[in-house]
């Protein structure tokens, strides 16, 4: 029983140590003062500043467009790479795909930069981030996807086989509905690290575009404030509600990442 | 029939091209040619204004490698690296081990609502994470300390060392504790001489999966941590952004890419060992 005791206290320790710093981030972007140090009262006027502030607002935007056309566009070669991947086994593809998503991302963000500026003399903008956000999703849809083909019983393709259907026929009537919950967590799962992606963006971005963490880091650096508490708690709502879609479509990615 | 049959290889060939070049293609592209540049890279000389001298004009050279072997300062700093990693990593197992513990003696049908709490937090914003200590150290006094940085590391990181365990321990099988117990093994005997060799792999990927980002990590000492707190991290971002010395830059991206391939590799090294015996 003590044992047991211990062992609860401790991990009701590490859960505050998980939740209570991201607690402080959500009251505080309630709180009527400039400072984060003590509570003076509730307001909502940090919200209404952050909806007056128009270059964070251009920022919210340019992450939003990258992260829905990188996304879609990891999806479907993600997608293309976990069947390859499941079916036919191509040497060096494994380490294609596995390597971006497990190395350092300043690996990754720096080697990208060398490249768009010295190989191609690109200007750094919207191209180079969406090029980049693609790179580090498509491994994860991959991996996802090979997951989720693993989980199958073949002889429902050997079946669609011996009945009599094309490859492409198989594909499309057999192989593509199984996976969409696959797919579909994929791309929640890439939407999600895009939207969220400070490392390798801040290689890549260049100084004409900017994205909302770009923008937040470049906030904190100077200053802690409640502006930024709003930010944070908007964020945090967002990505709860993905979170739940991705729950609600494929229930199983949850034990699959774990 | 034969010429029907090659008419079917073919076409699964060319099927199976179709679905694995496109991605091949764009991660050939985008990620190792990038990769072999920058090792190119660490062989040049730098550019008057930034980035690489002309090639015909300079050409390939040790000076980069050169300046980083004569001061002792980079040595040091991946030495700093090293150990930040390391005690990070220590202090995620020392907090992982008894929530993930605690998750697998949990009802199954609880299990899977508390690893989605060890996740959630992880979703929110990487500098959200970090800000959230800015607020919390800052009138501790502690912000921009080494205290700091470690804290920041290991909030960032905690997940990815509880989850790898999780999935490890919740794999054994209860009847060998049972077992211990009927043969007179107390609690830490049972811990110590079953629960704990038998997670053995699971600790090793939970490690490999938070020392390797911490080792390249920049923003958290950038953001948390004093001058003097900087990483590897921290320097190649400065050679890239800030003193625009490229080959300098490029040779210490190759050291740490070093440095993560030896790490991974001893991990699985330790792994397969582990699986023989």
């Amino acid at each position: 029983m003590k044992r047991g005791f211990w062992l609860w206290a401790a991990g009701l320790a590490t859960y505050a140590f998980l939740y209570v710093p991201l607690a402080v981030v959500v009251l505080f972007s309630f709180n009527d003062s400039e400072l984060n140090a003590s509570w003076v009262g509730f307001t909502t006027r940090w919200y209404g500043k952050l909806l007056g502030d128009a270059d964070l607002l251009q920022a919210a935007a340019n992450s939003l467009l990258i992260a829905i056309v990188s996304s879609t566009i990891a999806t479907v070669l993600g997608t293309m790479a976990g069947i390859a991947l499941h079916r036919w086994r191509p040497p060096l593809l494994p380490f294609l795909v596995l390597t971006p998503v497990a190395m350092p991302e300043i690996l990754l963000g720096v080697s990208l930069l060398l490249f768009f500026r010295q190989v191609l003399d690109l200007t750094l903008g919207l191209f180079s981030i969406l090029a980049a956000h693609i790179t580090f999703s498509l491994g994860f849809v991959a991996i996802i996807v090979r997951a989720r083909l693993a989980g199958m019983d073949e002889s429902i393709f050997e079946a669609a086989r011996d009945l009599g259907a094309t490859p492409w026929r198989t594909f499309t009537r057999v192989t593509f509905p199984l996976i969409v919950p696959g797919i579909v967590a994929g791309f929640l799962m890439s939407f999600t690290l895009s939207i969220d992606d400070f490392v390798i963006t801040f290689f890549v971005a260049g100084v004409g575009v900017t994205t909302l963490p770009l923008q937040i880091y470049s906030l904190i650096k100077v200053a802690v404030t409640p502006e930024v508490n709003a930010i944070s708690t908007l964020l945090m709502a967002l990505t709860l509600t993905l979170i739940a879609l991705a729950l609600r479509f494929a229930p199983e990615t949850l034990r699959k990442s774990a | 029939m034969p010429a029907s049959s090659s008419r079917t290889d073919r076409s699964a060939r060319l099927t199976r091209w179709l679905v694995t070049l496109p991605p091949a293609l764009f991660l050939v592209v985008f990620f190792l040619i990038p990769a072999l540049i920058m090792a190119a890279a660490s062989f040049r000389e730098p550019g008057e204004f930034g980035g690489l001298a002309p090639l015909a004009e300079r050409g390939f050279s040790l000076d980069a490698y050169r300046f980083v072997l004569d001061d002792v300062i980079y040595a040091w700093i991946l030495a700093k690296s090293f150990a930040v990693a390391g005690l990070t990593t220590l202090l995620c197992l020392v907090l992982a081990y008894p929530l993930a513990v605690l998750i697998v003696r949990s009802p199954k049908r609880r299990r899977d609502l508390l690893v989605l709490l060890v996740i959630l937090p992880f979703a929110s914003n990487f500098l959200i994470r970090i800000y959230a200590w800015m607020i919390i150290l800052g009138p501790l006094d502690l912000l921009y300390s080494p205290v700091a940085v470690i804290v920041g590391m290991v909030y960032v990181h905690l997940p990815f060392m509880i989850l790898p365990l999780y999935t490890n321990l919740e794999k054994h099988d209860p009847a060998l504790l049972e077992a211990a117990q009927d043969l007179g093994a107390g609690g830490w005997a049972r811990f110590w001489c079953v629960t704990w060799p038998l997670s053995l792999p699971g600790v090793l990927s939970g490690s490999a999966l938070v020392f390797i980002p911490v080792l390249g990590m920049f923003a958290v000492p950038e953001l948390l941590g004093g001058t003097g707190d900087l990483l590897i991290g921290n320097l190649i971002k400065e050679q890239f952004l800030d003193n625009r010395d490229w080959p300098l830059g490029a040779a210490l991206s190759l050291l740490l890419t070093l440095a993560v391939l030896a790490v991974a590799g001893l991990s699985s090294a330790l792994t397969r060992n582990r699986g023989q015996m």
